[in-house]
């Protein structure tokens, strides 16, 4: 027993499982308190003030502020909130259209399979912002067009993990055993199926949102979507543009490195959950 | 193939009901402002088939398609496919340069990132890859603006030709000149993403007992990466590449609004914020086709990269 052998040695008290908690920890609560923040701002902090404009970052003003004054670390604050409010919202009702598609395809496979593999190859045959651009203007436009577009194109790649997983436990020996044994679709389903599936789901939906918050910023990017006057990501940094050749670099290099960290930080606890949570590298 | 071909099928078919779905008016957008009785816009719209049924609809367009006309664009008053055809010479030779770009330099750095693993130089690599292959697009675009347009000078700002010239008349260091900064800014994911799997492919190579049998026959480190190495990582990275032609496409929308870089992907923009529908529906249409030759491409350099495959005869698509 390995505990007895160490049991007289002194060990780190932060051993990789705790630091790999301690990271997650900090991670989400970072995220929290960006995406709580962001929603309980006061607007007058991010508002115009025209007393203060153009001005390159210091203490009082740590991203500067732009041509109408408006203090640009505020401002990206509030935007990131906006694009984890979206981001959350649309990977929820991708990896919910995974789950089901991936699941069905798994359990019934045949004609079914066919038709969720041909479904993730259309979906995937055209580009994907070029798919997020035929939807939005299909939905008329705004945020509306936006969220709709982010929601049901990020479902693909989590589509065909779920289902490699679902085949795989589903011909695992103590499933098939358990069938022999007698017992019901549904206690396999809920007893062995999901306990495994769903860990690599939740790992999943974590995953997605960077991408979701990402594709958000670059629609938005482009003009599509939601209202000028909005702090979003995408419209700070395409407004960014126009004073670029100004020499106001910190207009657009503050907020993008602001939105590149938070979706660093999920991506880190997305992969430290799957750590954790993959009994081939959780004991290690 | 016939699989490919339906999928080609239902992708044009998805596109076009997208943009007829869309509440955005056709006529309004080529009237603009313009006022006319209801019976001229009745006419224009019996003109343009917009009173038929969606499904009416695409049977005209594609039978029109496959004569080889796409309609005309209502933003550039021209056909579609003249429009189509000027822009995409100059998406093609950005989004190129990108591919061979990220192509060269991804497998580069992640041969060098597996070759010395865990040394100093393969955790920049592997730390650089993460970060910038999670980073947008066009912010990396906008530091690439900042730093090398505005800051040093070295490039231009932005557009394909100095200001104020014709086409024709501009210079190929000219034109090279203009195309660095998006080029580069269009490669860097693809080069992030690439030397990433590449690492991670010959990482496990070079663990294997045969390559530990090469080293212990007395072949070079060189010898070993050309002989065991490339080979084996060879078909995964025709897949990644041939396969990160649909992320290129959409890169290449961002990188040419930022770098104001008359491609395809801007006049997209252009032409769903006008709602310039003929024109979006051939970009749509256009786009479709190039993932659609990536694939075919994956598959055919398949059959010539490995011999195990070209066996089994044609029944692998």
């Amino acid at each position: 027993m390995p505990e007895v052998v160490h049991a007289g040695l002194s060990r780190p008290w932060l051993n990789r499982r705790r630091r790999i908690l301690l990271v997650i920890g900090l991670g989400s609560l970072l995220l929290a308190g960006i995406f709580i923040g962001g929603m309980l701002l006061d607007p007058e902090l991010y508002g115009p003030n025209y007393s203060a404009r153009r001005m390159a970052p210091c203490p009082d003003h740590l991203f500067g502020t732009d041509y109408l004054g408006r203090d640009m670390f505020w401002r990206s604050i509030a935007g990131l909130s906006l694009s984890i409010r979206i981001g959350l919202l649309s990977a929820a009702i991708s990896s919910l259209i995974a789950l089901i598609l991936g699941s069905m395809s798994a359990i019934f496979g045949g004609k079914v399979d066919s038709a969720v593999n041909y479904l993730v190859d259309l979906c995937m045959g055209v580009p994907h912002l070029i798919l997020l651009i035929l939807i939005s203007i299909a939905m008329g436009g705004g945020a509306r067009g936006v969220v709709t577009g982010v929601a049901v194109t990020h479902w693909p790649n989590l589509t065909r993990l779920i289902r490699a997983e679902v085949m795989q436990i589903r011909s695992a020996h103590y499933v098939q055993l358990s069938r022999k044994m007698g017992k019901s679709s549904l206690y396999i389903a809920v007893r062995h199926i999901v306990p495994h599936v769903f860990p690599q789901y939740a790992v999943g939906l974590i995953l997605l949102f960077p991408h979701a918050i990402l594709h958000e910023a670059g629609i938005t990017f482009l003009g599509y979507g939601l209202p000028l006057d909005t702090p979003a990501m995408g419209i700070i940094l395409s407004e960014s543009m126009k004073y670029l050749a100004a020499g106001m670099w910190w207009l657009s290099f503050f907020p993008g490195a602001a939105l590149v960290l938070t979706t660093q930080l999920f991506d880190l606890v997305g992969d430290y959950l799957k750590i954790l949570i993959d009994p081939h590298s959780a004991r290690e | 193939m016939a699989r490919m071909l339906l999928l080609l099928l239902s992708a044009s078919m998805l596109s076009f009901f997208l943009i007829t779905a869309s509440p955005m008016n056709a006529v309004d957008a080529f009237l603009n402002e313009v006022n006319v009785s209801e019976e001229q816009r009745a006419r224009i719209e019996a003109e343009w088939d917009l009173n038929k049924p969606p499904v009416e609809r695409y049977v005209l367009w594609a039978g029109k398609v496959l004569q080889g006309d796409l309609g005309q664009s209502i933003t550039y008053s021209r056909p579609v496919s003249q429009v189509l055809n000027e822009r995409f010479k100059a998406s093609l030779l950005l989004m190129g340069t990108a591919w061979v770009l990220s192509g060269v330099l991804g497998l580069a750095l992640g041969i060098l990132g597996a070759v010395y693993k865990n040394s100093l130089l393969d955790r920049i690599i592997r730390t650089l890859s993460l970060v910038l292959a999670s980073t947008p697009t066009f912010w990396v675009g906008l530091v690439m603006l900042v730093l090398f347009a505005v800051e040093l000078r070295w490039f231009p700002l932005g557009l394909a030709i100095p200001i104020g010239r014709v086409a024709s008349e501009a210079t190929l260091t000219e034109r090279l000149h203009h195309l660095a900064l998006p080029a580069l800014t269009l490669s860097i994911a693809g080069v992030a993403n690439i030397a990433l799997h590449t690492r991670q492919k010959l990482v496990d190579v070079m663990e294997s007992e045969y390559v530990l049998f090469a080293r212990a026959r007395g072949e070079k480190l060189g010898q070993i990466v050309m002989r065991h190495g490339l080979r084996n990582i060879a078909l995964p990275a025709v897949t990644l590449q041939c396969a990160s032609v649909s992320e290129l496409f959409g890169g290449s929308v961002l990188a040419e609004r930022v770098f104001s870089y008359p491609g395809l992907g801007n006049t997209a923009v252009e032409a769903g914020l006008h709602a310039d529908a003929p024109l979006l529906m051939g970009i749509a249409m256009f786009s479709v086709l190039f993932v659609f030759a990536g694939n075919l491409a994956a598959n055919v350099i398949y059959g010539i990269v490995d011999p195990k495959i070209k066996e089994g005869g044609d029944n692998y698509a």
